[in-house]
């Protein structure tokens, strides 16, 4: 064990892989870790025939998927997504075991996998989860290591070939025999491609599988024929009905409206929000109505904006079409509308995981981000925040672009109530440390603003414009005065799962919880 | 204070709690938190006081809790308290 820069204690290895402490958000460069640059073997096909291999145990077969090797999906269809648990229920039946998942995310909807990590057909899990996954391997009752990436991390770890991807399986919504498809047509339409084109680029093996053959060729081209192998067709990659979650509407709860009030404050005492202003926001209720204020004083002020960014809703396919933005760039579609949007405009721009947020590059989107609004479950009095484990605990949630958004934007907003079911939101140390609280730029809550340190312009405007500035720690304060001090949830030292930061190094560990 | 009959007060909302109350030989107090790890201890005070302000030495005090602040405790207590004919 050894402690990183933030005093968290951290295995030298974990599942037989050599891990890096976290030391600070910037230091770490590509040599850090002797990379040069992923590739692949070379291939020639001088056939122009057709690459269906029959359904997906067919195409598992032609792959050459063996025990030991590392698979992925992507989740663009969310909790809609049928393609892991078929995937998984057909190496099973073909007797294949000891199968890696390094699949973009795995939602609710794949504890359907749960019985094949107890049989070990999977054994390994290189991404984060959602759900009951995570909390099972939490409590201590479902044995599988995992190590949860951001979504720039994964789009490193792959390219970098840090975690090889030997045979990816991506759902190809609309897609041809020669192996060219896009997400924006189709029954199972999901939009932006975005973490799959990573995959698409590096794993060993790229299998499109579709619902919709479309007659050659499939126009226009997100993933293309000269690097899939392997088509296989199914009865249906999933329901696009369930991509949205249940939070994308406008919240109506009072607290909630005044958050978002605060945080749109921030926004405009920020500088930025003028012409060339460029924003992302999250699909939860009060990200959804800080962007609702954002867009009528961009309207009021006949602000013209560059970029909306991230997973792309309705709302900011709204503020696209209205003129508001010059762009979008959409890593992922959160909502029907948005997948509309992006089959038409030619403005609503797909984006890699990698251009999205990959720090081992020449330059992410997130490198231009002016403003974000982020969530939080847990925020602690030096700005760290906790995405991934609740107050319990427990491992529920995938990190999402979290950290990777708040390094790069110029003012990371985080919005988050005070408390929640009596759990204080501002405490003295978070459960898990996802984002490292120096690149967190101001925390919001309904009993106010606090600003961070690096920003002292950002806080002197805010007091100027009478905006309830308060020191973080008499936040915190206030909050255990209505709620009391929670007692620690006491963990064992058994570590089940690595908090990835975007650069690779170990920012924090998952250790099971005592019962 | 006796209680005298069955009562209920409260909801099962995030935030609030349910409280039942019923007539029993002993002092038997029940509970049940979403946040019983960090917060079990200040509950259990937060009842016992709100019993003892009440004058109530016997019943079976059953609580289920989903992260209620102290003050919703003691409302939720002393009003199902006093539909039990306890108060």
């Amino acid at each position: 064990m050894a402690k990183n820069s933030l005093g968290r204690e951290i295995p030298e290895t974990f599942n037989g892989k050599s891990y890096i402490p976290y030391r600070d958000p910037h230091s770490i460069k590509p040599e850090t870790f002797h990379f040069q640059r992923a590739s692949r073997v070379l291939k020639r096909n001088y056939s122009g025939a057709s690459k269906v291999a029959g359904g997906l145990r067919e195409a598992i077969i032609a792959s050459g998927l063996k025990n030991g090797m590392t698979i992925s999906t992507h989740h663009h269809l969310r909790n809609g997504d049928r393609l892991l648990n078929d995937v998984v229920r057909e190496i099973d039946a073909l007797g294949l075991r000891d199968i890696r998942i390094a699949s973009s995310s795995v939602h609710i909807v794949h504890a359907e996998l749960i019985p094949y990590i107890r049989k070990g057909v999977i054994t390994a899990l290189e991404c984060g989860v959602n759900g009951p996954i995570g909390e099972q391997i939490s409590r201590g009752e479902l044995e599988c290591p995992i190590v949860v990436r951001s979504h720039g991390g994964r789009a490193r770890s792959v390219i970098s070939g840090e975690v090889p991807i030997d045979v990816a399986f991506l759902a190809a919504p609309y897609c041809d025999e020669y192996g060219n498809f896009n997400g924006f047509y189709g029954p199972s339409a999901c939009g932006s491609l975005g973490y799959a084109l990573v995959d698409a680029q590096y794993a060993r093996k790229v299998v499109a599988v579709t619902d919709n053959l479309v007659p050659y060729p499939a126009l226009p081209i997100s993933v293309a024929q000269n690097i899939v192998d392997i088509v296989a067709t199914v009865g249906s990659l999933g329901d696009p009905k369930k991509i949205v979650s249940s939070t994308t509407q406008l919240t109506k709860d009072p607290m909630g409206l005044l958050i978002a009030k605060y945080a749109a404050a921030v926004i405009d005492a920020s500088g930025y929000l003028k012409n060339g202003f460029s924003f992302q926001t999250g699909t939860g209720g009060i990200s959804l109505a800080v962007a609702g204020h954002v867009r009528d004083m961009m309207r009021d002020r006949k602000i013209k904006g560059s970029f909306g960014c991230g997973g792309i809703t309705g709302f900011f396919v709204d503020m696209l079409d209205e003129g508001l933005f010059e762009g979008l760039f959409d890593v992922q579609c959160f909502d029907l509308k948005a997948v509309e949007s992006i089959g038409r405009n030619r403005k609503h721009q797909e984006m890699s995981a990698g251009l999205y947020a990959n720090p081992f590059n020449m330059g992410a989107v997130v490198n231009r981000l002016d403003c974000a609004i982020l969530s939080a479950t847990e925020i602690d009095v030096n700005f760290n925040v906790n995405v991934n484990t609740e107050s319990s605990g427990l491992l529920l949630h995938n990190t999402g672009g979290h950290c990777d958004v708040a390094k790069g934007a110029k003012v990371s907003i985080i919005v988050c109530p005070s408390i929640r079911g009596r759990l204080p939101m501002v405490r003295d140390e978070v459960t898990t440390i996802t984002t490292p609280g120096e690149t967190v730029g101001v925390v919001v809550t309904e009993r106010g603003i606090a600003v961070n340190d690096h920003l002292p312009e950002l806080k002197a405007e805010l007091i100027r414009r009478r905006a309830p500035v308060k020191d973080i720690r008499q936040l915190r304060d206030e909050i255990y005065a209505v709620t009391g001090a929670p007692r620690p949830v006491e963990f064992t030292d058994k570590v089940v799962g690595l908090i990835e930061y975007l650069d690779g190094t170990i920012i924090d560990t998952v250790r099971t919880v005592r019962a | 204070m006796e209680i005298v009959k069955k009562a209920v007060a409260g909801t099962m909302q995030s935030s609030d709690l349910m409280v039942f109350v019923e007539p029993a030989d002993k002092l038997k107090v029940e509970i049940e938190s979403t946040v019983i790890k960090q917060f079990g201890h200040l509950i259990e005070a937060k009842v016992d006081e709100v019993l003892a302000k009440n004058g109530v030495t016997v019943g079976f005090i059953r609580l289920t809790d989903r992260g209620a602040l102290d003050y919703a405790i003691e409302a939720r207590i002393e009003t199902a308290l006093a539909r039990a004919g306890a108060v």
